[in-house]
């Protein structure tokens, strides 16, 4: 067994408006001239440290604590589960 | 019911006892015992510091999924504001709460509609009736994507935000929503804070108080 570190990351879904992340593209990053950045999304980063045999165990925690926890709302909330490096 | 954080129960508390006559009790959530009552309440404020995202901690406490196993009993189920949060979150309630559009926190009266008024809540309120009530949130956006809205939200109780008066960019200008029997009900306006004829300020009247007198005539008549 070691310690596995794995980054949870939780957007809203493509389909569902993401207030915040409007604004810091319109009244931040478009004002100050950068208009090659095209959009962007917020999103909220859990990152866990799991004692598992494997990086692959340990992921798998990590999603069904996901799932079974409700730690996102499927509903409206697109979620990525991966290996911190 | 009370969690950490929140913060109207004693304003639902005072409604229910000194305006209504009704018995009521504020419970801590860890002595919530469900087949105690005969109608709960899930108030206001922010549970858990609304932290993951409001009412999601709280919904995964032992009293709420209690409250979630014992929908079969038909005890009446209302949740206010946090507790609608809650509501939606467990499941009970279809739908999703997110961040308001404008990103802050609005606090303000709004008039809403009630449409398909039925169950314990809305009994004596009429179709089409207009209720005035402040909100006071920051994560009220309702959410719900069409399907869903269609099969679920078309037959049921629902509360809605009149012509321009939708402060959270919520779908469909859903306020509140209920299941189909209307038995539990969730709003994100503040029906105890406006109860009382002292506190609607000038151009809005007292909107919540019909829940409190149709859950008052209900737990005595039936619904």
């Amino acid at each position: 067994m070691s310690a596995h570190l794995v980054e949870v990351i939780i957007t809203n879904k493509s389909g569902v408006r993401d207030p915040e992340g409007e604004t810091i593209h319109k009244h931040l990053i478009l004002k100050k001239g950068y208009s090659m950045v095209m959009g962007v999304r917020t999103g909220k980063y859990l990152l866990m440290t799991v004692s598992a045999s494997s990086a692959e165990e340990a992921i798998r925690v990590v999603k069904e604590v996901c799932e079974k926890l409700r730690i996102y709302n499927p509903i409206v909330h697109d979620i990525e589960v991966r290996l911190h490096t | 019911m009370k969690f950490p954080g929140t913060n109207c129960d004693e304003d639902v508390r005072h409604v229910l006892v000194d305006v209504f006559g009704l018995e009521a009790e504020i419970v801590w959530y860890k002595e919530f015992a469900v087949k105690q009552w005969d109608a709960v309440i899930l108030p206001g404020g922010f549970s858990y510091g609304d932290w993951l995202r409001a009412g999601a901690i709280a919904a995964r406490t032992h009293a709420v999924e209690e409250l979630a196993e014992a929908r079969y009993l038909g005890i009446p189920l209302l949740g206010i504001c946090n507790g609608f949060q809650i509501l939606v979150e467990v499941g009970l309630l279809p739908g999703a709460l997110l961040y308001n559009d404008s990103g802050r926190f609005v606090c303000r009266w709004i008039r809403t509609v009630v449409e398909r008024p039925r169950g314990p809540w809305l009994a004596l309120a009429r179709d089409g009736q207009e209720l005035d009530m402040p909100i006071a949130h920051a994560e009220g956006r309702y959410y719900i994507d069409e399907e869903s809205y269609n099969s679920l939200l078309l037959n049921a109780p629902v509360l809605r935000y009149l012509n321009g008066f939708n402060p959270n960019g919520s779908v469909h200008d859903i306020a509140g929503v209920g299941t189909e029997d209307g038995v539990v009900f969730g709003l994100m306006p503040h029906p105890e804070r406006a109860s009382e004829e002292l506190l609607a300020p000038k151009m809005f009247s007292p909107g919540g108080r019909v829940i409190f007198e149709s859950i008052s005539y209900s737990l005595k008549r039936g619904w």
